[in-house]
């Protein structure tokens, strides 16, 4: 591992970003002694470590996702706590339930690692489904970039809830079934959050009931989704919307439920803004909903933090750094990544994405369900 | 502009044929007749002559968009395709237009593109204002000239003619050969009422399934026709008297792609003046090398040397001196003025071997096909594997004797194939089969890795593949396809890793993977750094098991093309 170059707060080493002050990782993706988790999608946490520090209602998904008796305490948002050298605080990052942004000071030097985020809307109502991105200020911040290219801007998510409300409509009229593919973590509840429940039945596959439950834990009210199971299959044949992780398309699972007229499919994603990306995938429909902010979010949040330096990671790096320095002024440089993420979408099968794929504990079909 | 829009969004959306027909038919049952046309026009594939310069396109977008050139080119990257690029960068969008999709064509498309680049860029700039996101994807595309949708021939036919109310193939025949964007045109597709040009219209080509299963699965090779496949260009030569009053008896040649070819062969139109009136024959365009000038043998060359023919306007007849053009019929659709598609193919193969005997035996330039007379699928094996060394074809054509000449790729009944006394027919009857040659193939490293573009933007999916000259690996062939969906997602993520520099869009990438490359025809080229083309460079099949050092060389590529030059 090379020396840190400067006085940083935070380093990059090849196990994931490192707080020599504190002596601990942030978003590690190995194995290590203490790590600090923004959120629990598994391009962020990493199973195995010896002790984890998260948001108080991020405990639950990471608890479900890391090893069993796997040491997690939770820090609620805005409390302080002293770790080594430094003083660390956890602010919402509004990607998901729980969702984190690490600050930490050191020295009079504040550093805030966003972790993936997402910026609130301007003029549309936010996403209810997790606690609002709040801009911290510091010195240096450490941000993500999935979204990092002006061709993604996000239209208000009421649009989105509205066509696929209507797609819902229709394929009830056609006698099909309704399939949405969403990340089992976040995504399937900001789904259900905005669905019409009055159109039909609700139900959801195997791997997203114990998720749902976190969040109605956490006072997060979602429509009545039960396990997707075959004893409800007549009842939801034709009619019911049924979320499930993008690796369940394809699998015998789906077939309980097929309509008279057959399944229709769609995914939910940030990436479903580009037609090429939408058109690849064996899906009849892409609605473009992201949990990540869009290149207008980025560059609203960098300005929010007053940051005079700003790391760039996960996603379309160079790009984002070229523009903050160009047209911002601000020097900005990259922070290498494992996931190199360029197109975090297209990581090759040992490395789930966020956005799209689902984490490997998704990825075999219902376990309580016979095959 | 909307229902149009509307029409593109809900084709690109579906994967299911029926939602597309139904789609399809409901446009035009609303459209205007003026719309309609346009509609028609740009959904068979045809676009206009002259397309808006990439340049025009970028600097207005970069001009409206405050958007550095280099963030325009990371953009187009994630994407593939400029038009789409722009219409995702352009803010605004909110209300689209109303406007007609004929008024926009008439009033915006086509007043740009024949505008200089400052007033065109002024113009654009106008027409984007006007409208909403969705359009000004369709809009860059109609105006870049590569408006494509996810829909065949087959299904504007199938839609068309619900609306019209009428048998799908009097609707393909409607349909073959141009179709022009005017209110008039579309008028008579859905009316049927003759027109001046119907008569120089071609039938829609019957197409031929590639046979993957062994021959033996078609059955009794006795009620097989069997021919070669010739590598030229698929054509319908037409003989036909123009309409009352005109009288005058024309000759025209089409190809496949509808392209009208007939003045690119000028000695074929003068054969076929010996043909009787009302007579129209399928066969192929070959270039032919004779044995001895004016001789009556010879021999089929490869298709490059028909290509430098293709895209001439004025044929100097020099060209034809030593090489001559060939047409080999090999079916006959139009007899005496009367469609005669539905007889079976031997039936039909009679009258045109007797028209041959009577009006062509002289023309040398107008061939029967031969018919090959194999006694059983092994000797039919041994004929399609020599194909190409000794008549210079892709292999054999299989056509079922009682077959009728349908439509297409799909299989027609013929009359006979559901008669009494031959109550179960092969699944094959009524099916034409081609039987290809194995391609040549090669064993290549992918050395540059491009993303790709429309269904695989920001996947790297347009690969170069290098052979060994020496100790370095040459650029020899690009290939775009033949790989299965997880195949392209682990080559993606390996060029990833593998990349060791970049030029522009192209990663170079270390030596790694070797792949068995495809290829249909090999010659020299100046043009290209091996100084070799292949024709149709395909992925056959990623070799794991192969290092890049197991690759093929230029020397052993080199042979190859010895040993198979015309």
């Amino acid at each position: 591992m090379p020396p840190a170059p400067d006085a940083d707060l935070v380093v990059p080493t090849p196990d994931g970003l490192y707080c020599r002050a504190g002596r601990f990782h942030v978003d590690p993706w190995r194995p290590v002694a203490h790590a600090i988790v923004t959120h629990a999608h598994s391009d962020h946490a990493c199973r195995g470590c010896e002790r984890y520090l998260t948001s108080s209602t991020g405990v639950f998904p990471l608890r479900e996702r890391m090893l069993p008796g796997a040491s997690i305490d939770g820090l609620p948002f805005g409390q302080s706590l002293t770790i080594g050298d430094t003083r660390v605080s956890l602010h919402p990052a509004g990607h998901i339930l729980g969702s984190a942004q690490i600050r930490i000071e050191h020295r009079g030097q504040v550093c805030v690692i966003s972790g993936d985020y997402k910026t609130p809307p301007r003029s549309a109502a936010p996403d209810r489904t997790c606690e609002p991105f709040e801009p911290v200020r510091c010195n240096v911040f450490i941000t993500e970039s999935t979204f990092g290219l002006p061709i993604y801007r996000w239209r208000p998510q009421s649009e989105t809830f509205a066509d696929i409300n209507a797609w819902w409509r229709q394929n009830q009229l056609d006698g099909r079934t309704t399939f949405v593919f969403a990340y089992a973590l976040g995504k399937a509840q900001r789904v259900l959050a905005g669905i019409d429940p009055a159109i039909g039945p609700i139900a959801v596959h195997g791997a997203i009931v114990g998720l749902n439950r976190a969040y109605a834990d956490a006072g997060i009210a979602l429509p009545p989704s039960p396990h997707a199971a075959a004893a409800l299959a007549p009842d939801l044949r034709g009619r019911a919307l049924i979320i499930a992780p993008p690796s369940a398309a394809g699998t015998p699972w789906i077939r309980k439920f097929v309509g008279p007229d057959g399944i229709s499919t769609a995914l939910v994603s940030g990436w479903m803004q580009v037609r090429g990306t939408r058109r690849r995938r064996a899906i009849d429909r892409g609605f473009i909903l992201s949990d990540h902010s869009d290149w207008d979010g980025l560059l609203w949040a960098i300005r929010e933090t007053g940051a005079s330096r700003v790391g760039v990671t996960h996603g379309f790096i160079e790009p984002l750094v070229r523009w903050l320095r160009e047209r911002e002024r601000i020097d900005a440089f990259p922070v290498p990544t494992k996931y190199e993420g360029e197109r975090v979408e297209e990581s090759s099968p040992d490395e789930p994405a966020a956005e799209v794929d689902p984490a490997p504990d998704d990825s075999s079909p219902d376990p309580t369900e016979p095959a | 502009m909307l229902p149009f829009t509307r029409l593109f969004l809900d084709l690109d959306q579906s994967n299911r044929t029926s939602e597309k027909v139904a789609a399809i038919e409901q446009y035009f049952r609303h459209a205007s007749p003026a719309d309609a046309a346009h509609a028609l026009y740009f959904l068979s594939g045809n676009r206009f002559k002259r397309v808006l310069k990439t340049k025009v396109m970028v600097q207005t977008a970069l001009l409206i968009t405050k958007t550095p050139e280099w963030l325009l080119d990371e953009c187009y990257e994630a994407v593939g395709d400029l038009s789409e690029t722009v219409a995702l960068l352009l803010p605004g969008g909110e209300t689209p237009t109303d406007t007609p999709l004929h008024t926009i064509v008439d009033r915006w498309i086509r007043p740009l593109l024949h505008a200089e680049d400052a007033a065109a860029s002024d113009q654009l700039a106008l027409a984007w204002s006007k409208l909403g996101r969705d359009q000004r994807f369709v809009f860059n595309k109609l105006l870049r000239g590569n408006f494509r949708v996810g829909v065949n021939r087959r299904l504007v036919q199938r839609a068309l003619a619900a609306v019209a109310d009428i048998d799908p193939a009097v609707m393909a025949h409607r349909l073959s050969g141009k179709v022009e964007p005017t209110e008039a045109a579309y008028l008579r597709i859905m009316s049927g009422g003759t027109s001046e040009d119907d008569f120089s219209r071609p039938y829609p080509f019957c197409l031929a399934n590639q046979l993957n299963d062994p021959p033996q699965s078609l059955g009794d090779i006795a009620d097989w026709q069997i021919e070669y496949k010739w590598d030229g260009i698929r054509a319908q030569i037409l003989r036909r008297a123009a309409p009352h009053p005109d009288g005058r008896v024309t000759t025209h040649l089409w190809s496949r792609g509808d392209e009208l070819i007939t003045d690119q062969f000028p000695e074929l139109a003068l054969a076929a003046a010996s043909l009787p009136p009302g007579t129209v024959l399928d066969g192929e365009v070959l270039a032919w090398r004779h044995t001895s000038p004016g001789a009556p043998d010879g021999r089929a060359l490869s298709f490059n040397a028909l290509q430098t023919r293709l895209n001439r306007k004025n044929v100097q007849p020099s060209l034809f001196d030593a090489d001559g053009i060939v047409f080999i019929a090999f079916d006959i659709l139009e007899h005496e003025a009367r469609d005669i598609r539905d007889q079976p193919l031997s039936a039909r193969r009679l009258v045109l071997e007797q028209l041959h005997r009577r009006h062509l035996a002289s023309a040398e330039v107008i061939k029967l096909a031969p018919i090959l007379t194999p006694r059983s699928w092994p000797d039919a094996g041994a004929l399609r594997t020599t194909a190409r060394t000794d008549r210079n074809a892709e292999g054999l054509m299989l056509k079922h004797r009682q077959s009728a000449y349908h439509v297409g790729r799909g299989v027609i009944r013929a009359r006979e194939s559901a008669s009494a006394d031959n109550p179960s027919p092969p699944k094959s009857a009524g099916g034409w089969w081609k039987w290809k040659i194995d391609p040549f193939s090669v064993d290549a490293v992918l050395i540059y890795a491009q993303p790709g573009s429309g269904k695989r933007a920001g996947l790297f999916t347009d690969y170069t593949f290098g052979i060994w000259d020496g100790e370095a690996l040459t650029p020899f062939a690009k290939a775009y396809s033949g790989l299965d969906n997880d195949e392209i997602k682990r080559v993606d993520a390996l060029i990833r890793v593998n990349t060791t520099g970049r030029m522009g869009p192209v990663r170079v990438v270390r030596p790694a993977l070797v792949f068995e490359i495809g290829f249909e025809t090999i010659r020299a080229s100046p043009r290209h750094r091996s100084g070799i083309a292949v024709r149709f460079p395909r992925i056959l099949r990623w070799r794991e098991d192969k290092k890049p050092a197991d690759a093929d060389t230029l020397d052993s590529v080199r042979a190859l093309l010895a040993r198979h030059t015309d």
